[in-house]
């Protein structure tokens, strides 16, 4: 009888399992697991790993900045205000600059903007070597690392080399200032000047709210092949052709506006949202910089993203593997690109919806106000908790001196 | 984002004929030194031919021809889709103010480019103007900036196989939607119930509605009562459900269905008892569903009748009239419907409160002037007439047992037994109360009622297609046979186009216009008049 017992107690268990298991195959048929090159690190709580010191900057430098121009709010560049925000009442702040890992200026450097929105990046070079300029002289901590255990939040066109034109951006560099500190931007492409080794890549700012009224039920059917809405030439920068998103979306018109697959106009439907909620892939190609909001728009809404952008690095690469998520077509094999989707094996078109429907990608993707877990703030801060323990290199022997405070173009050394 | 390229534009040149001549020799070559030199006299003449043969050509030729002498082989690959360059390509462009920079080349014209040459990448610049590139060249990228060709493949159209297989990725993208959002549970087979007779219009109707249950993703049994007293046979409905494809089953009812639409009404509601005693007799699994043959139903109905737990009941829309001035409303309300054009469509279906409860009904009181009415859910619904196809049930209601039957569904057998006539389908209930309401709670419109025929005395040829001969034959008057006999005179023609004409009055040709929807109740007194001519 004892063993008899035995057999029922483990057949009663591996039932539980069963139903237990069976369950967790529920959810799993919808959703996968995302776990980048650094491992399964999109759910990790930054919170105790690392610590945060924000310098009281003069408001010169943020809060009067943003109170002349509230729009800054709104535009894709917002990141570098709701960081901010996000960073002041976070429990990874300290207030004893003795014990933190990481120091932050708040700089916003992407807030002044035409009357039409957009910023002007001519001032922000001066503008953040002014604050350098103020946090070494007031603190002593940048003079002990040169900025190395310092972050900036650049998101703008090209980082850190403060300008739009790409050509410009290149000549001029990442601001020598910033050499030694990590910078956390929106640009990224591999082997290219404004962006250095090291620095975290982030979505640029989406509005979460305006994103969640336009929802869809999830059971609406899927009916467009390809989606996109935008320029295909900038004809106001552009008058020539061939330069503005190095041709690869004048091609993606040339080649498909016959193609009753490609649902692509420059039109500003009223439904874009929803229009992308229905549509199984989504263009995302580069225009003058390689990154778009369309990249957040397409995690959110379900849409496989089509990256059209050569050498491109994505928004925090090393926790979300973009390879099994999007599809990647190089500049050159555009003309053949409804060959390209129409060949993805349908197993694989699957597995990338489920792992878009994973609610951790799509809050890694946001911003929102007030901050949860998950979101864009908690990665960028598990990024750099990643990046601890900071290595030898970082603390400067006494009276060793790597800067060079008069190096950039002439004009950046006036004062702001 | 970007403002302008003006100042990048003093470094460039768009123009058609003025280039500047990229020798290997470097741009600070002085004109004087050129000429001293052999070598250089010869790029000189080279230059020259280049530019005669570009002016003919239209096309900057001397670039290609740089390319062609100096770039490395491995930079030229043929692809196999030919790409051609609207525009050649152009060098890696250098900020610098310096004036060895690249030009771009007479681009918009020089579409008809024969050379099927691709270069993906721009060779690496000369060696002599690197000095000038030092400070820019910081990077080793593949990736340069400044112009590209537009690749435009040489068929730029849709290829028919790919949009297929696009088709079927989608197709299979919407199943997965519907496995993972739609029903939970394995979907259980539905009984499709559909009474009919042989009328005009019967094809077409029962053809609508095979396509709409062919949509259908449940396994799904159709069953066909029809109307056809012994003796007259109706083999084409039999052909044609034999062709459907649909596993179905043919009832016969021995009756013939009258003209006037209250009493059809009584028959059709007796045919489909028929089909729910076959249903209940043969212990027959699934959900009934009621499609007239004559209905609009959304696919949707089928979704949701899986969700049906004993009895549910849908909102149908009533399209019944379509342009008449009589309206269907208030008073108030076809007042409305002048002004606008636009009548509010009358529904019928279960109404909620805000928890989602059944507390009453919405019919429709087809009386002038009265429209929808609400009814509350406690009053006696036996009486109200309601469509059947605005309700789901399941099929174990009908058997005469079946384990967890709540009690308050009558017994089948003991319905329309005693000469009752059922008005509505809650004559099977004891108490409506337990309806679900289904499709959101009834906001959901999931089938449009619609009743479209011809005369009731109107011919048509059997299986719609005219075998034998017709009995006249008339010459076609516009084009000329070319056998046909000249002779044949006018005034035969004449005569021929009348007999064709008195003929044709005689036998009652189907007339769709003045008799739509020619079966409401409130066009009784109209409609007995036309029964009358």
């Amino acid at each position: 009888m004892g063993s008899g017992t035995w057999i029922l107690a483990l057949l009663v268990l591996q039932s539980v399992f069963d139903g237990i298991y069976g369950l967790e195959q529920e959810v799993n048929r919808r959703t996968e697991r995302i776990s980048g090159s650094a491992g399964d690190v999109l759910e990790d709580d930054p919170v105790g790993r690392l610590k945060v010191f924000v310098y009281e900057l003069p408001s010169k430098y943020n809060k009067k900045i943003l109170h002349k121009d509230p729009r800054c709010l709104n535009h894709m560049f917002a990141a570098e205000i709701y960081m901010h925000r996000f960073l002041l009442s976070s429990p990874v702040r300290t207030l004893n600059p003795e014990e933190a890992d990481w120091f932050y200026a708040p700089v916003y450097t992407t807030c002044d903007l035409t009357p039409s929105g957009l910023p002007l990046p001519f001032k922000s070079p001066r503008m953040m070597r002014s604050a350098i300029e103020l946090i070494s002289t007031n603190w002593p901590y940048w003079n002990r690392t040169e900025g190395a255990d310092h972050f900036f939040v650049v998101p703008h066109d090209f980082g850190a080399c403060f300008h739009y034109q790409e050509e410009t951006a290149i000549e001029r560099g990442i601001l020598h200032l910033l050499k030694r500190a990590t910078l956390v931007q929106t640009f990224g492409q591999r082997n290219h000047v404004c962006l250095k080794d090291g620095s975290i890549t982030i979505p640029p700012y989406a509005p979460p709210q305006k994103m969640q009224t336009h929802l869809i039920p999830p059971d609406t059917p899927r009916s467009i092949f390809v989606y996109f809405r935008g320029l295909f030439y900038d004809v106001g920068n552009d008058p020539e052709g061939g330069y503005y998103a190095r041709g690869a979306r004048a091609s993606v018109w040339e080649n498909f506006k016959n193609n009753p697959l490609f649902d692509i106009s420059t039109d500003h439907p009223t439904t874009y949202y929803e229009d992308m909620q229905r549509a199984v892939f989504c263009l995302c190609p580069l225009g003058w910089a390689p990154w778009s909001p369309r990249l957040v728009e397409a995690v959110v809404f379900g849409c496989i993203p089509v990256v059209i952008a050569d050498d491109i690095v994505l928004p925090f690469a090393d926790a979300i593997p973009w390879e099994e998520i999007g599809v990647f077509v190089a500049e050159e094999d555009v003309p053949k690109l409804d060959t390209i989707l129409t060949s993805i094996p349908i197993e694989v078109i699957l597995r990338k919806q489920r792992l878009l429907a994973n609610p951790s990608m799509k809050q890694a993707m946001l911003f929102p106000q007030p901050a949860q877990p998950g979101d864009a703030f908690h990665q960028i801060l598990n990024g750099l908790a990643r990046k601890l323990p900071h290595d030898e290199g970082v603390f400067l022997k006494p009276g060793q001196k790597i800067l060079n405070w008069t190096a950039g173009p002439v004009g950046d050394l006036k004062p702001w | 984002m970007k403002m302008s390229l003006l100042q990048n534009q003093i470094s460039r040149r768009g123009s058609g004929g003025g280039y500047r001549p990229l020798d290997a020799g470097g741009g600070a070559a002085q004109t004087d030194g050129i000429l001293r030199s052999p070598s250089a006299l010869f790029w000189i003449v080279l230059h020259g031919l280049c530019c005669i043969i570009s002016l003919v050509l239209g096309f900057r030729c001397s670039r290609l021809v740089f390319f062609l002498l100096f770039s490395s082989p491995s930079t030229f690959t043929t692809s196999s889709t030919a790409t051609v360059f609207t525009s050649a390509p152009i060098l890696h462009t250098t900020t610098t103010t310096m004036t060895t920079t690249t030009t771009t080349t007479t681009t918009t014209t020089t579409r008809t480019e024969t050379l099927a040459l691709s270069l993906p990448t721009p060779p690496p610049p000369p060696p002599l103007a690197e000095a000038s590139l030092a400070v820019a060249n910081k990077t080793r990228s593949r990736v340069v900036v400044g112009r590209h060709g537009i690749h435009i493949r040489r068929w730029p159209h849709p290829d028919p196989e790919e949009v297929v297989r696009a088709h079927w990725i989608i197709e299979r993208v919407q199943r997965e939607q519907r496995l993972q959002h739609g029903v939970r549970t394995p979907p259980r087979p539905l009984i499709v119930v559909t009474p009919t007779y042989v009328r005009t219009f019967q094809a077409l109707h029962l053809t609508g509605l095979l396509h709409t249950l062919l949509l259908v993703p449940y396994p799904l049994t159709w069953l066909v009562v029809e109307a056809a007293p012994t003796g007259v046979p109706s083999n084409d409905t039999a052909a044609f459900l034999a062709r459907s494809g649909l596993p179905y089953l043919h009832i016969r009812f021995p009756e013939l269905v009258p003209d006037n639409w209250p009493d059809r009404r009584l028959t059709e509601a007796r045919m489909r008892l028929r089909a729910l005693r076959v249903v209940g007799e043969r212990r027959m699994d699934g959900i009934v569903v009621f499609a007239d043959d004559s209905n609009v139903h959304s696919v949707d109905l089928f979704d949701e009748a899986q969700k049906v737990k004993w009895m549910g009941a849908v909102s149908i829309g009533i399209l019944a009239h379509s342009g008449r001035t009589e309206a269907v409303g208030d008073p108030e309300l076809s007042e409305e419907e002048d002004k606008e054009g636009n009548s509010p469509v009358p529904i019928q279906g279960p109404a909620c409160n805000s928890s989602g409860d059944l507390v009453g009904w919405h019919t429709y009181n087809a009386l002038p002037h009265t429209g929808a009415a609400f009814v509350g859910a406690g009053k006696t619904m036996r009486a109200a007439k309601m469509e059947w196809a605005g309700f789901v049930l399941n099929s174990r209601l009908l058997w005469r047992e079946a384990e967890g039957k709540p009690d308050w569904v009558r017994d089948l057998d003991a319905v329309g037994e005693d000469g009752e006539e059922i008005e509505n389908p809650l004559a099977l209930l004891k108490d409506a109360s337990f309806v679900e309401p289904l499709g959101n709670c009834g906001k959901k419109a999931l089938l449009w009622w619609l009743r479209v025929e011809a005369r009731y005395d109107s011919k048509f040829p059997p299986g719609w297609a005219i075998d034998s001969a017709l009995e006249i034959t008339v010459a076609a008057k516009q084009t000329p046979w070319i056998d046909s006999p000249p002779e044949l005179p006018s005034e035969m023609m004449a005569i021929d186009q009348d007999m064709f004409g008195m003929k044709f009055s005689r036998k009652s040709m189907p007339s769709w216009t003045s008799h739509i929807s020619h079966d409401k109740e409130k066009h009784d007194s109209s409609s007995v008049d036309a029964d009358q001519n």
